[in-house]
């Protein structure tokens, strides 16, 4: 066993987390910045290939209160105003202060230059050239946080459980990949900013650790969530023909660069029927959009692959290159000539608008226990705006890791082994215990692969209370059967281990998505019910989950916060 | 153009420090264009999920954990595209082995183990 202490641990190493540890850092805590895969690489937002949403307004007026109000829009009436005024607000000194630490935003005639994105009033989402942004935010964090002396990073240790004693949180415990040792960590404050959800769904655009695990830590730890019910599903993820080395939401930057046309397998144009706009305009929100293309779907005029046809042929190749240079090159590898032909697309899960429920220091109901990221829920209520989920991090994340510190500063370490003791008992139990039937080999990745298709088909896109209920009674019956399966008992690199952490995170998290979309009985942002079509203007309330005291999930209700 | 067949034939190379090696082939299900990272996760999900191998991101090629050797060349198995005749992958040869397709790629200022060992030794 391994046995580490620090001030301020951080569980997680993408935006957010990387953030909170330089915030933590620069005010005077000593860190821990602890990532299951590699720091910067595993989670979204390296994969991010498009914009940060920001008022500069260098380049046209703007402000960060139209910001807000862009943003409580596209929320549908569940936004946290606080929370989403602070995103907004600080937005901008996040985008200059990585402006100072030369991360390369795009510039025209020495201005940051900002795109348009459905949703904006202004165009003020702000980018790193060509489809880079998310690389370069990545390594502009990763250099600043090797900088802070005072800042531990580790790869490959993976936190399952936060401790905490006496109502408080007094560390964690996890185990490092590489060689299966346990690892507990005694720490005044933990953030946690693991990152979302979407890998709990057949067709996403995840990482493989996008799995649940802040969602599950928080609830275990006593923590509340809201707004579980609303993952965000990317309207034009790519479908066919397989693509590699592509991020499968590469589509939209080359919708709101050059427009690009939606058809049905008819060759018909649609969104209009649904509340959009057809056409080359690209103003259509995502909510819609994924409504309409599952509509599609439903009414069978989707191709073969269930997906519609996206169409940039009207858009001459010397201007596709202009816009898109290399990333052309890329495609024609992969055998596609935009010209020539169209790319089939299909809603993808995305992002998650819910998470640990903050108040404005980022801190959770547990003292000592803080939220960052995409892990946190409110300040997207219903639906998020493109361009909005990096700054969130970025902003959250330096607020979570400065706040951590203030609390952390002057506090004694309060470790103790016996609440440490169950969550080291399971571990050691699972790495006890040994594998004989090879039947067992497939038996993880049989599960994880059930249950990305049961949210997918249940508590997908389109929702019934018949078919959220299916789900949930099938989750709850996983959950025991994954008690029932043991990982294989090789030392080095056990993704086995990994797999069954990674399956216990997403089966309550996956049960909180489901629990709390067939409480909501109406049709809102992200969260589309056949069974109630309509807004229901009596639920413009966040719903709360929270575990009780034998570890059952339970909802209620709460008004949403107003800006003071 | 040949016809496509309907599944390839995937070797792994298998193996952990101070265990002599094998190689285990795998009946994959072939679909048009996909990876060797495609055939390493179909290989984990349905058959052998003990199979130890490094990879995050999946589509993008953004987190660059991916690298490793297929047909003696070093590719992300992420963009390799898998061919239809044969493929044989292993962990690189240049990087400590740690099991089966992963070596030690991740730096030594990032390495638990490596970060007690300098702390303790100075
Ligand atoms: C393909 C893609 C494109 C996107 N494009 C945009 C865009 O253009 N604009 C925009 O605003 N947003 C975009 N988003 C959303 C945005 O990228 C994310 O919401 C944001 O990056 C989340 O940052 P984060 O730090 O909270 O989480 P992440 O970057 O996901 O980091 C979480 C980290 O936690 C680690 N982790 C998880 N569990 C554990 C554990 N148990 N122990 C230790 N570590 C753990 C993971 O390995 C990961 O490194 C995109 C998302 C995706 C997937
Ligand atoms: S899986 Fe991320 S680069 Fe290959």
């Amino acid at each position: 066993m391994i046995h580490l202490e620090t001030d301020v641990l951080v569980v997680g190493a993408g935006g957010a987390g990387m953030y909170a540890a330089i915030a933590a850092a620069r005010n005077d805590a000593d860190v821990i910045l602890a990532d299951k895969s590699m720091i910067s690489r595993g989670g979204a937002t390296i994969m991010a290939q498009m914009t940060t949403a920001a008022a500069l307004g260098e380049q046209e007026p703007d402000s960060w209160e139209k910001h807000l109000n862009d943003t409580l829009d596209a929320g549908r009436g569940l936004c946290n105003e606080e929370l989403s005024g602070i995103l907004c607000r600080e937005a901008v000194d996040r985008i200059h202060e990585m402006d100072d630490w030369k991360v390369g935003w795009a510039r025209k005639d020495g201005k940051i230059t900002g795109v348009m994105a459905p949703g904006h009033s202004v165009p003020r989402c702000v980018y790193v050239d060509f489809l880079n942004t998310g690389p370069a935010v990545a390594k502009c964090l990763r250099t600043q946080v090797a900088r802070a002396n005072s800042v531990m990073r580790v790869s490959g240790l993976a936190i399952n459980d936060i401790v905490v004693d006496d109502g408080i949180v007094v560390g964690a415990v996890g185990w490092n990949i590489e060689d299966q040792t346990p690892v507990t960590i005694a720490a005044k404050a933990v953030v946690l900013a693991a990152g979302g959800l979407t890998r709990l769904y057949a067709r996403n655009s995840a990482s493989v650790n996008m799995n649940g695990d802040a969602y599950a830590m928080a609830l275990r730890a006593g923590a509340d969530l809201i707004d579980m019910e609303f993952p965000q599903f990317f309207p034009i993820g790519h479908l066919a023909p397989r693509l590699v080395g592509m991020d499968p939401i590469m589509w939209d930057p080359f919708r709101y660069k050059l427009g690009g046309r939606l058809f049905n397998a008819e060759g018909k144009e649609f969104l209009h029927r649904y509340g959009g706009e057809d056409a080359e305009k690209y103003t259509t929100t995502r909510d819609i959009i994924s409504y309409g293309i599952t509509k599609e779907n439903e009414a069978g005029r989707t191709t073969e692959n269930g997906g519609v046809h996206l169409s940039f042929q009207h858009i001459p190749e010397e201007q596709l290159r202009n816009a898109f240079g290399p990333v052309i090159d890329k495609l024609a590898s992969n055998g596609i000539d935009l010209t020539k032909r169209t790319i089939e697309v299909s809603p993808i899960a995305h992002y998650h608008m819910g998470g640990i429920r903050v108040n404005e220091q980022m801190e959770t109901s547990v003292p000592g226990l803080y939220g960052a990221g995409e892990a946190v829920g409110g300040a997207n209520g219903a639906n998020r705006l493109s361009g909005n989920a990096i700054p969130e991090a970025f902003v959250f994340g330096e607020r979570a890791g400065r706040f951590a510190a203030g609390y952390a500063n002057g506090r004694k370490q309060g470790w103790s082994d016996m609440g440490a003791e169950e969550h080291l008992d399971r571990l050691d139990a699972l790495t006890g215990r040994q594998t004989d039937a090879n039947g067992e080999l497939s038996a993880l990745g049989e599960m994880w692969a059930e249950l990305q298709t049961l949210m997918w088909d249940k508590v997908g896109v389109l929702r019934t209370e018949v078919k959220l209920m299916a789900a949930l009674a099938r989750i709850r019956e996983m959950r025991p059967e994954l008690e029932a399966i043991t990982p294989t008992n090789d030392a080095e690199f056990n993704l086995t281990l990994q797999d069954w952490y990674d399956l216990r995170s997403a089966l309550l998290t996956a049960e909180s998505v489901a629990l709390a979309a067939i409480n909501r009985t109406e049709s809102r942002g992200a969260h589309q019910r056949e069974d109630y079509e309509e807004i229901d203007p009596a639920q413009s309330h966040n719903q709360r989950l929270q575990l009780d005291r034998n570890g059952s999930l339970v909802s209620d209700y709460l008004s949403v916060g107003r800006a003071a | 153009m040949s016809t496509q067949p309907k599944s390839v034939a995937v070797t792994i190379q298998r193996g952990a420090p101070g265990v002599e090696g094998h190689t285990e082939t795998f009946d994959v299900p072939y679909r048009e264009g996909m990876s060797v990272l495609d055939a390493v996760v179909w290989i984990r999900t349905n058959v052998d999920s003990s199979i130890a191998f490094r990879y995050s991101c999946v589509n993008a090629n953004a987190c660059k954990e991916c690298m490793v050797s297929v047909n003696g060349k070093t590719e992300y198995a992420c963009t390799a595209r898998l061919s239809t005749e044969s493929t044989t992958v292993g962990p690189l040869t240049n990087k400590t082995l740690i099991r089966d397709l992963v070596t030690d790629i991740v730096p030594p200022k990032e390495n638990l183990r490596a970060i007690l060992a300098a702390r303790d030794g100075g």
